[in-house]
């Protein structure tokens, strides 16, 4: 199918495209890459009525570093950060997530910020900005508002976000001392959107993890962090803890069910995924530790 | 507000004005405007690949791009491609092969090889895969494809340059 007819807007800067979006309210949709907004149009799942494109706003663009944080604007596009030397080191988590995101000619266009906005519960990158404690950085004509990542994401393609309101940048602090991340994802094919995924980062002392932080997506209606995983902080883990707390993580859930996979399947998965997941984090020898 | 925008834009190396409306994307506007039919539109939703070109050097959508996001861009089509002779070896690599039969998909899977050869001259079976993820075809059962790509990665590489 066909998008239905609209008005198209270029902004030429931030405050011009925030004056479109008051004006235009729940009527207006930015366009940043288009990779979900237009199958959405096509579908005609979404009809704005005015589409103000913000792919010209070189000030929503780049990754920058500084006092410990990455800052990453909003049009950054999925293949920036993956080619990103700077990504690779500072937020290994994010380069390897990324290479799940769809393929190569959707992450061409596709944004950091339109994947955020759009907040599909099945997306790598909502879960990697909760693993990551990110703040959302968003804008409106008033003020500017720094939202924290487990805040951001309401519900199924809902966000702290209002009608009036864009993101502008997303930043992440750059762990101290010793840490490592875990990525795994089951999808039925590389490049789909997850049955079951986790994006997960830990900070070790000494031989235990004194933090841990696990982000599952594609088992509820928004990313979540499984609270179970603090039964291995602060402790010497074992074999048996480790069943353990993937058992009570999957009493916490209560998964959806859809053509891809029953809620059985899902939180099967996703126990499988914490008991991997908490196995590698434990094993130092096994992942990337970032000192 | 709904009325034509101007665009300007470099299509094969030629340039094109033209006014469009704004729902109209660039699969569209390169089919029944330029009569550029080698993009093929399959799903109109970014699923199956069949739409891939070349704009400023990358593949992306044109099912996904807006015919106005075009303008002031430089896009390449199979048309390009194929009458400047790139891909010459690529296409021969897949008659020889077999690695089309209906060719729905087959100028879009040119399109994204191509890309990949580009950027990785010698790509294992699994990169080519990867790749090639996010192109759907509907009849080969893609190993063919896949041999084709591979076929013409090693011949690419023992050629003098
Ligand atoms: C076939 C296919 C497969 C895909 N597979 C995956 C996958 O496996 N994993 C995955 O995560 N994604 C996947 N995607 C989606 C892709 O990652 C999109 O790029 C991303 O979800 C949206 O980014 P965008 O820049 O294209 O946003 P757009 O489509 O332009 O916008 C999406 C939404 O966000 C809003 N928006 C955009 N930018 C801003 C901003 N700066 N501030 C506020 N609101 C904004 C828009 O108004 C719109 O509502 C897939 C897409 C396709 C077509
Ligand atoms: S027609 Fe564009 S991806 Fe299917
Ligand atoms: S050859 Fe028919 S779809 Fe690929």
């Amino acid at each position: 199918m066909k998008a239905p007819a609209f008005a198209y807007s270029r902004a030429t800067s931030v405050n011009g495209a925030l004056e479109l979006l008051s004006a235009h309210g729940e009527n207006a949709r930015l366009l940043s890459g288009g990779q979900s907004l237009l199958p959405a149009m096509n579908l005609r799942l979404i009809c704005p009525e005015i589409v103000i494109d913000i792919g010209d706003l070189a000030e929503l663009r780049g990754i920058a570093v500084r006092d410990g944080i990455v800052s990453i604007g909003a049009m950054t596009r999925h293949v920036e950060l993956l080619e990103s030397a700077q990504i690779a080191t500072s937020v290994p988590l994010l380069a390897e997530a990324i290479r799940h995101v769809a393929h190569p000619a959707i992450r061409n266009r596709g944004t950091l910020g339109g994947s955020l906005a759009h907040a599909d519960p099945a997306a790598e990158l909502p879960a990697c900005m909760i693993a990551l404690d990110a703040t959302i950085v968003v804008r409106s004509q008033s003020a500017e508002r720094r939202i924290a990542a487990v805040d951001f994401f309401q519900g199924i393609f809902a966000t702290a976000l209002s009608a009036k309101e864009l993101i502008v940048s997303v930043e992440l602090p750059i762990a101290q001392g010793a840490s490592a991340y875990f990525f795994h994802e089951f999808a039925r094919r590389h490049g789909d959107y997850a049955l079951a995924g986790v994006a997960a980062h830990a900070t070790m002392d000494g031989q235990v993890l004194s933090e841990l932080r696990m982000a599952f997506f594609a088992i509820a209606d928004r990313p979540v962090l499984a609270k179970a995983a603090a039964k291995l902080v602060n402790v010497t883990v074992t074999p048996a803890l480790i069943s353990e707390a993937a058992e009570a993580f999957g009493e916490e859930l209560d998964p959806p069910e859809d053509q891809q996979a029953s809620a059985d399947l899902r939180r099967h998965l996703a126990r499988v995924l914490f008991r991997r997941c908490a196995e590698e984090l434990v094993d130092f020898g096994s992942v990337r530790v970032i000192q | 507000m709904t009325v034509p925008v101007a665009i300007a834009l470099e299509v094969n190396g030629e340039r094109v004005d033209a006014h469009v409306l704004p729902r109209l994307n660039l699969a569209d506007f390169l089919r029944e405007h330029l009569q550029l039919t080698g993009t093929h539109v399959g799903c109109e939703h970014g699923v199956c690949g069949a739409c891939t070109v070349r704009m400023n050097g990358e593949i992306v959508r044109a099912c996904l791009v807006l015919a106005v996001q075009a303008s002031a861009k430089c896009v390449q089509t199979i048309e390009g491609l194929s009458d400047s002779g790139e891909i010459a070896d690529l296409q021969a690599a897949f008659r020889e092969r077999n690695a089309l039969q209906c060719g729905y998909c087959t100028p879009a899977m040119l399109m994204a090889a191509q890309d990949l050869l580009g950027r990785q001259p010698e790509p294992s079976r699994e990169e080519i895969r990867e790749h090639l993820s996010g192109n759907y075809c509907r009849c080969t059962g893609y190993q063919a494809i896949v041999d084709a790509v591979e076929a013409t990665a090693r011949a690419r590489k023992a050629r003098p340059s």
